[in-house]
């Protein structure tokens, strides 16, 4: 199972990497997406895997999963909202507003015509 | 009155002036003037416990733990600076206000001079180094406002930017040296640091920290060779020049000098660095000074070396140099300050400062030929007048000082200094009033009224009281004396009085006035060869400095710096990886302490959903609706995976959000192209995998890591377990950590959540107010449109589904404390719903049924809940403590009442504000993007009388 977890957390690192790589906003913006998932199960799993122990007190259990994490992933999942609400409409204005959904600087600098351009 | 008061009240009374412009100069002025004369009152009610050697001090710890306190003390020297600071400000603002011309801004003005005032006073008040170093960067800041207040004037810009580059550095490097100084003494206070001149002396560190803090003295105080930002600083009003540039800021640095004279001084570096840089600033002032043409030019220069000279007093180590430094200051205080008045109004009247064209107004101004005279002739060092005094004092002084075993350098050094600084005075005096009355003055001079000539007056009357009575400044000049010495040496004996006898002072003095007035004989062919002798311009060497430190700076950031985001990301990403990889490979690693929990098949199928999804993404994700698909799946097995690990809560969040993260994408994708074109090469793609994957293994390699071992200390956790019920009353401990054990946090995080919706509402709005709405409206759909705008069964069902929707997220909200649920979750649920409103029945149609503004529903969210944590200050209990009790209403069952639960309102309430705030603004981007919305909610409604099936916009093409 920690297989599992960790792989899982590693390959939705790999993916978010390689996308928020791309020249587009929108490819970018599903990459950072895809990263948050990661850090949130990342940070999830900083309270180690427990199955079928949810941390709501009952007389008769005496095990639960750690709770403080789970709060602490709650608001980040919640708060990863607000930011992708904010990135998309950033890229979307700059979008709107010059026609070019482009990540990198398309002006070429006066003395390194040919950066961003790769 | 309290320290604390007399340093806030110019602060707080610097919001006065600017609130006062409309009101007319007069009360703008008045109101300025009303708060520096409280304080001045303020000082004085302070003279009886400083008058009898005590020291008042008062203190708020502010940052313990770092040694930063507020902590102040006002002693006879402190008391001697903020006298003047506070003295000479009450002149300089009745002046400034018949000063300033009816076009420049005077709440500005006088705003500025506050706060300069009230971070000057916190200087000479404070008893930690610390505070003392945040109120000498602000003097620095205020100082640039106050030189550049003309801001059309280039002049004014650039020495403004000069003086803060200077002074500021200088700042930079006094703190490095004021750090060390702590470190050594062991406290930051200077009630401490001043008992330790023993173990700091004997400190290797000693030395670096002199240089260090000297830099900043020597910066402030224009001391060689760093003397040059002070002329350009002239630039400034003339109440600036009189009021900063001679009277008070520039003698911060002496101040700092005279503050830690017990403890610094003594040692040989002191003495042949202090006096070497005070003896070549006060020789190198003056000469320059006899020959400025601008009258503020020669002041400047002419207070460039009066500083360089109580600099080298204070240099010698001596208790009688420290008696004649602050003497002179005193002395300079009041005839400088005269004298740049004075300069004022002959720059106000005539219309110039060029000596060269004024001449004869002895006649035309005979007020101010009296004034200025009088003032210049106390700064020649003529009998009767209280220059005289100091500098003869300080002539006995140079006599016994011995610099680079040379006994006879520092006396002609200083007699020559004395020479040309009377020969500038006499140019002064002789230039400007003497001479006939010419006919060419740009403007027709004459005396000013009253507010002008009567603050450098009453100056002057000190000036000639001190020089013919010096007993009345003994006492006082002693008792600051004694507080500048702090108990390492003696006060000394002398007294102060005009005729010493036939002491070697008197010739020096004698020497110095007679050549300055044979130097007058000679300027013209002195003139002659100093306009032919070759010398460096400092401002071309400060701009050549400043513009190969610019280059230098460019160089190294625009190539790094240059707007291609992408290769921050990979920079940024191998970074991060090579920084773990390194911890990774020369940390200690301990052995696995759990065991590997077994998989069954269903944790796997949900493993290799993810891994199929979001490998999908990565290969197709120029086809940006598929990569939209796969990234729901994504979350949706990320929600399960919550669920399947014991945490509900998160995935109910995780599942909500998922919802309307998908359905803001989908709008924004409304507007992008729909799929990504290939722009780049195969070789950056294989570069981009390379790091994604070795990111991918870096993140696998810590998560898997970290999964097989416990942590390292007993996490806090089992606090959190053994107290909800107990503490917080409830059994659905991540729902009690979130709204009370942590509940400042989530607070915050609510905040967070109301500004990033907030700022979503202030783009479209900007959007939708420039050249994009154009745009918007023009635009032509990329591909056909659905047929049905507004689907009759998915309106019904919306409609029918919408009270469901609101009995759940009440449920989901209610039950929050003990079960899964919360604030959070209902908040997304409730968004949910109305945002279905919106997508079946249209925007005007739900808009006009919607009662409440968005943003107020943030704002009451983030009220309630601030309101709450308020709540239990008034049971004596901190912010957020939260309380609960169980309540019996027949005939329900007993149920639980919790102040948290109102707390959880505030999270739902600004969790559905933002959530649609954002949604809502999105979906307008597309309301403009469309002809207007249609009339009716239904596209086919059977109880309309004449059923009109809308035809489909756009859609037929």
């Amino acid at each position: 199972m920690e297989l599992l977890v960790a792989s899982a957390i590693g390959i939705l690192t790999a993916g978010g990497i390689y996308l928020m790589l791309r020249l587009r906003t929108f490819p970018v913006i599903l990459g950072i997406s895809l990263l948050t998932y990661a850090v949130n199960v990342f940070l999830f799993a900083s309270g180690r895997l427990t199955t079928a122990a949810p941390p709501i007190l009952r007389d008769d259990i005496s095990l639960y999963a750690d709770p403080l994490p789970q709060a602490l992933v709650l608001t980040a999942i919640v708060i990863s909202f607000g930011m992708t609400a904010v990135v998309v409409m950033i890229g979307l204005g700059a979008f709107l507003g010059s026609d070019d959904d482009h990540v990198d600087d398309q002006t070429a600098l006066d003395d390194d015509p040919a950066e961003g351009a790769s | 009155m309290s320290l604390f008061i007399l340093v806030a009240l110019p602060f707080f009374g610097a919001l006065l002036p600017g609130l006062m412009n409309s009101a007319g100069r007069a009360s703008c002025a008045g109101v300025t003037f009303t708060v520096s004369l409280v304080a001045f009152l303020g000082l004085l009610t302070n003279l009886p416990a400083v008058w009898a050697g005590e020291v008042v001090t008062a203190r708020i710890d502010w940052l313990p733990s770092l040694g930063l306190n507020f902590t102040l003390m006002l002693d006879g020297l402190g008391f001697f600076f903020a006298l003047l600071i506070l003295g000479i400000g009450l002149l300089i603002i009745a002046y400034a206000r018949h000063y300033l011309s009816r076009d420049d801004n005077m709440g500005e003005f006088f705003t500025y001079l506050l706060l300069f005032q009230g971070a000057m006073v916190g200087i000479v008040l404070s008893d930690n180094i610390l505070l003392l170093l945040v109120f000498w960067e602000l003097t620095s800041l205020s100082s640039f406002l106050l030189i550049g207040y003309w801001k059309h004037l280039p002049e004014g810009r650039q020495g403004a930017r000069m003086a803060l580059t200077v002074t500021g550095m200088g700042g930079l490097a006094m703190i490095g040296g004021m750090l060390i100084l702590g470190q050594i003494a062991g406290s930051y206070d200077l009630s401490v640091i001043l008992q330790n001149r023993e173990l700091i002396q004997a400190d290797p560190l000693y030395v670096p920290a002199l240089i260090l803090i000297l830099m900043g003295c020597f910066t402030k105080s224009a001391q060689f060779p760093f003397h040059f930002w002070l002329p350009h600083a002239m630039a400034a009003p003339t109440p600036v020049s009189a009021y900063l540039h001679s009277a008070t800021m520039v003698k911060a640095g002496i101040f700092l000098m005279a503050r830690m004279w017990p403890v610094l001084s003594g040692t040989p570096e002191w003495f042949m660095i202090v006096t070497t840089a005070g003896l070549v600033t006060m020789v190198l002032g003056a000469v320059i000074a006899l020959f400025k043409h601008d009258l503020k030019a020669l002041l400047a220069f002419s207070t460039v070396s009066h500083l360089g000279l109580i600099t080298m007093l204070l240099g010698t180590g001596t208790a009688f140099g420290a008696m004649a430094a602050m003497f002179h200051i005193l002395n300079h205080a009041t005839f400088k300050a005269a004298l740049f008045m004075s300069a004022g109004i002959i720059d106000h009247e005539t219309d110039t400062r060029d000596i060269r064209r004024l001449g004869g107004l002895r006649v035309l101004m005979p007020v101010t030929f009296v004034i200025a005279t009088l003032a210049a002739l106390s700064m020649a060092g003529i009998p009767l007048l209280n220059g005289f005094l100091s500098k003869e004092m300080m002539l006995e002084e140079a006599n016994h000082t011995t610099l680079f075993g040379m006994p006879l350098l520092v006396p002609v050094m200083a007699t020559i200094g004395s020479l040309f600084s009377a020969a500038y005075c006499f140019r002064l005096i002789g230039h400007v009033f003497l001479g006939p009355v010419r006919d060419d003055y740009p403007a027709k001079p004459h005396d000013p009224g009253p507010g002008l000539w009567l603050p450098p007056a009453i100056l002057v009357v000190l000036v000639v009281v001190i020089g013919v009575a010096p007993f009345l400044a003994e006492p006082f000049v002693k008792m600051v004396t004694a507080s500048v010495l702090g108990g390492e040496a003696e006060v000394p004996k002398a007294y102060f009085k005009i005729w010493h006898g036939l002491v070697p002072a008197l010739f020096m003095s004698i020497a110095a006035v007679v050549g300055g007035l044979l130097m007058m004989a000679i300027f013209n062919p002195a003139l002659r060869f100093w306009d032919a002798a070759p010398r460096p311009e400092a401002k071309v060497i400060f701009e050549g400095i400043v513009e190969a430190a610019a280059r230098l700076a460019r160089g190294l950031i625009l190539p790094l710096h240059n707007g291609a985001f992408s290769r921050y990301a990979a920079i940024g990403t191998v970074a991060i990886v090579a920084a773990g990889f390194h911890a990774w490979s020369t940390g200690t690693i301990a052995a696995p302490t759990r065991e590997l929990q077994p998989a069954g098949p269903v944790p796997i199928a949900g493993w290799l959903m993810l891994v199929a999804a979001t490998g999908g993404m990565v290969l197709m994700h120029r086809n940006r609706l598929l990569s939209l698909i796969l990234i729901g799946i994504v979350g949706l097995m990320v929600s399960i995976g919550f669920v399947f690990f014991s945490a509900p809560d998160l995935a109910m969040t995780q599942f909500t959000v998922e919802v309307v993260t998908i359905i803001l994408l989908l709008l924004a994708l409304n507007f992008l192209p729909n799929t990504t074109p290939i722009e780049s090469s195969v070789l950056r793609r294989v570069r981009d995998a390379g790091i994604a994957i070795a990111g991918g293994l870096a993140a696998f390699g810590l998560a898997y890591h970290y999964l097989l071992r416990d942590a390292v200390t007993t996490p806090i956790s089992e606090f959190h377990l053994a107290n909800s019920y107990k503490g917080g009353g409830g059994t659905n401990v991540v729902n009690v950590i979130l709204v009370d054990f942590r509940g400042f946090d989530t607070y915050g995080e609510i905040i967070v959540l109301g500004i990033a919706a907030l700022l979503i509402y202030a783009l479209t709005e900007t959007l939708l107010g420039g050249p994009v709405r154009a745009r918007l409206l023009n635009r032509k759909p990329d591909q056909p449109r659905a047929g049905d705008m507004h689907p009759m069964m998915m309106v019904v069902l919306t409609r029918v589904i919408m009270p469901v929707v609101m009995m759940v997220g009440f449920y989901i909200f209610l039950r929050g404390h003990n079960e899964p649920g919360g604030g959070f979750i209902a908040g997304l649920i409730v968004s949910i719903g109305v945002v279905m409103q919106y997508m079946a029945s249209g925007f005007g149609w739900t808009s006009a049924r919607l009662k409440y503004p968005y943003h107020g529903v943030i704002g009451a969210g983030v009220l309630i809940a601030g309101l709450t944590g308020i709540g239990s200050w008034f049971v004596g209990k901190p912010f957020l403590t939260s309380d609960f009790t169980y309540v019996r209403i027949p005939p329900f069952e007993e149920f639980e009442l919790a102040t948290a639960a109102l707390f959880d309102l505030g999270v739902f309430l600004a969790v559905v504000g933002a959530v649609m705030l954002s949604l809502e603004s999105f979906s307008r981007l597309a309301r403009r993007a469309h002809v207007p919305d249609s009339e009716h909610p239904m596209d086919i409604d059977p109880s309309r009388d004449d059923p009109q099936p809308e035809p489909a916009n756009g859609g037929a093409s």
